[in-house]
């Protein structure tokens, strides 16, 4: 392969999900189990493609229902195979029970989950109840806001995943059509660089091998043994955090991009700052920039590595602010937003703790305009003046209402006052 | 042609060790004891949720080969991964071929008529190189015996505390047999634990083809079937000798049956003192209910003396 400099002359314009497949060809993947699924599928075409024309070796395979494909890639795994699939959405529900299992199993592997609202309504667009609802398995996750970001987390992943601290499946999060489907300029690393930075997977622990035989994923009986695996899955991912830095910091010496557990843009003295992640966090940044240009101290942190949860970073990096608002495109129903939740939990020991409020926005992909930013950025400041916080917002505009009164109408029905 | 001519050619050694959680007098227990003796040490289990998933309990494995518990619905989709990753492990130079195993998965009735029925479809589609053990004890065994369509007419469980009724199952169990069959796979066949011989043979036999290696195996359940321990053997055998459990195979489709009679003897020897069939004589014999399983069994070897003798 002819040698790369990283010079903007290499950049290739790649949507996240070319990106996300460059991610798994460049890790020399040897498996991939696949199932089709919007806006997922790019991703396997083109590995399948990769794969038949022989730029890619080892096995592609079409599988008949997530919950086989995930199976499928676990079992692999196990058997000492580098593996990477991808799914989406009601994918990955359904192939849910494996997350669990293969977390158990403690093998490494790669799944991209490319976010896609849930049903009931059934529909395409992203949010990330999806990617949420994983987030107690075990498997790791890396949130991903750029295309670039999108093919350095595998890469990352893997060594994060087959470190013998850690010995975890990750997940690598893109918002569906607004990162799987975008075209942004990408760095493609050069392979032999790949390499030195992920060498190729030797199974230590967890392989098939006829003169070692091994006994994976067997029962356990009783809560002393069951708990005494659980505690073990939870202080690995605790290792994770250390490892991740260690594993980013040798990215940086090799690729020249830093990736941290989060994202800090803009917070250097910001009394005010935003909390998002994924791709809607361009929208923040954009946010953040109008409000300086105005001479308003404000910031953005999105939120990048979820699991483990590096609470500790989150805690620093919120710490002296006036207020904060945390904007979850996801919403656990009954409570409200997760990602609020879970940042409450890591400032409960802060001694001085601003307002924290929350927001649940751009569910099933709608948009967050500008006035609603303003909307945040006023409640903010009003909380801040008056030290109380308010209660959850849920975003939803006069315009989003209209285009519902019109289908209602449309429809014959009413049209609530 | 066959290294198995009679009992006394079975192997001795043993790749499958005793003491293990199963019941006392487990049906299904011999059928992978004797299947292994022929596979070999070189197996790698991949198990689905299920009664012998009981029998690998940490810390112990019984199993000479290797083992890998996954779920209940995709015990196949686990072959799978394994099949591959084996086979890239090999191509790639990273296993060497004393180190490749032969991958096996083995899974209930539950697992396999039901719940991870599409998975094995897509193994069968895809022409996946494995074996399928399938010990059918007609019932979720592990759970405490409940109804799986597996489950034969009349047959009492925790969850069909009549039997399975007519109105339920009208068409009775599914014939797990014939839906393989139509995948067209390779080597299909059922075994029976009381005929040691035939079975060894089959799986021997199997060794041959590249692709789904299918058994179906009788796995009499002492525990859900409510019968003594001591009599899995016997009713291993009249399972078969009354007709109801066809000793059989299909190579790429084609049917021959490995044991023909005759004249099978009466439904009724098999059924009477098996506790799940006592409704059936106490306190009133269900004449009506008999002749439904009797005629069940006549209409199967029927449909082929119609064609001329059985295979």
């Amino acid at each position: 392969m002819r040698r790369r400099m990283p010079d903007s002359r290499d950049r290739e314009m790649l949507t996240g999900n070319v990106a996300a497949a460059w991610g798994a060809r460049l890790a020399e993947v040897d498996y991939v189990p696949a199932f089709p699924i919007t806006p997922q599928t790019e991703i396997v075409e083109k590995l399948s493609e990769w794969f038949h024309s022989g730029v890619m070796s080892g096995r592609y395979v079409n599988m008949d229902s997530e919950h086989s494909m995930l199976t499928a890639a676990g079992a692999a795994a196990a058997t000492g195979a580098r593996v990477f699939t991808a799914t989406s959405s009601q994918g990955l529900l359904y192939g849910f029970e494996l997350l669990y299992t293969i977390a158990g199993w403690r093998v490494p592997m790669v799944l991209v989950n490319v976010s896609r609202a849930l049903a009931s309504p059934i529909t395409l667009e992203p949010d990330h109840n999806d990617v949420l609802a994983a987030r107690d398995c075990g498997f790791l996750q890396i949130h991903a806001e750029t295309c670039q970001e999108v093919l350095d987390s595998i890469l990352m992943s893997y060594r994060l995943s087959e470190d013998p601290r850690v010995m975890l499946p990750v997940i690598v999060n893109l918002d569906g059509f607004y990162l799987s489907f975008t075209r942004e300029p990408v760095e493609l690393p050069d392979l032999d660089d790949v390499r030195k930075f992920l060498p190729a997977y030797q199974p230590t622990h967890a392989s098939f091998r006829a003169s070692k035989p091994m006994a994976q994923g067997i029962a356990v009986l009783g809560g002393s043994l069951y708990s005494y695996f659980r505690h073990q899955i939870q202080l690995a991912a605790e290792n994770a955090l250390a490892v991740h830095e260690e594993v980013a910091a040798e990215f940086e010496s090799v690729f020249g991009r830093r990736y941290g557990l989060i994202d800090a843009y803009r917070m250097d003295n910001a009394d005010y700052v935003l909390v998002m992640s994924n791709s809607f966090a361009t929208k923040g940044r954009a946010a953040v920039d109008r409000f300086r240009e105005k001479g308003i101290a404000a910031g953005l942190l999105r939120l990048r590595v979820l699991r483990p949860f590096p609470a500790a970073a989150i805690a620093c990096a919120l710490r002296g602010r006036k207020a904060i608002a945390v904007l979850d495109q996801n919403i656990s129903i009954g409570f409200g937003g997760i990602t609020h939740g879970e940042i409450a939990s890591a400032l409960y020991a802060e001694r001085e703790r601003p307002p924290l409020l929350s927001f649940i926005g751009a569910l099933g992909g709608k948009d967050i305009t500008i006035e609603e930013f303003d909307q945040i950025l006023d409640d903010m400041q009003a909380a801040s003046r008056s030290g109380e916080t308010p209660p959850p917002r849920l975003l939803y505009t006069s315009t989003d209402q209209a285009q519902i009164d019109a289908f209602l109408k449309l429809a014959g029905k009413e049209v609530p006052a | 042609m066959t290294t198995f001519r009679s009992i006394k050619d079975t192997p001795r050694e043993e790749f499958i060790a005793a003491g293990t959680a199963a019941c006392a007098g487990c049906g299904g227990l011999e059928i992978i004891r004797l299947a292994n003796k022929v596979l070999g040490e070189k197996v790698v289990y991949v198990n689905a949720a299920g009664c012998f998933t009981m029998l690998a309990l940490y810390p112990f494995t019984p199993f000479r080969g290797s083992f890998l518990y996954t779920t209940m619905g995709s015990a196949p989709a686990g072959a799978q991964g394994v099949r591959d990753a084996l086979d890239i492990l090999r191509s790639k130079g990273r296993l060497a071929t004393e180190d490749d195993l032969q991958v096996v998965v083995l899974a209930g009735d539950g697992s396999t008529y039901d719940i991870a029925l599409s998975s094995t479809s897509g193994t069968l589609f895809r022409d996946l190189d494995y074996w399928y053990i399938c010990y059918d004890n007609e019932a979720y065994g592990n759970t405490g015996v409940h109804q799986s369509s597996s489950t034969p007419l009349a047959a009492k469980t925790a969850t069909t505390q009549s039997g399975v009724a007519l109105s339920d199952a009208p068409y009775g169990r599914k014939d797990i047999f014939e839906i393989w069959r139509a995948h067209r796979p390779p080597y299909i066949a059922t075994v029976s634990g009381a005929y040691p011989v035939d079975l060894m043979r089959k799986f021997e036999e199997a060794k041959q083809f590249h692709g789904p290696k299918m058994f179906l195996a009788s796995a009499p359940c002492p525990t859900g079937w409510h019968f003594d321990p001591a009599k899995t053997n016997r009713y291993a055998k009249l399972e078969v000798e009354c007709g109801l459990f066809p000793l059989k195979k299909a190579i790429h489709g084609e049917v021959t049956h490995t044991l023909v009679k005759n004249k099978w003897r009466p439904v009724e020897d098999y059924l009477r003192g098996q506790g799940r069939y006592a409704h059936l004589f106490e306190p009133v014999r269900q004449d009506e209910a008999i002749r439904t399983l009797q005629s069940g069994v006549d209409q199967y070897w029927n449909q082929y003396r119609d064609k001329g003798a059985p295979k």
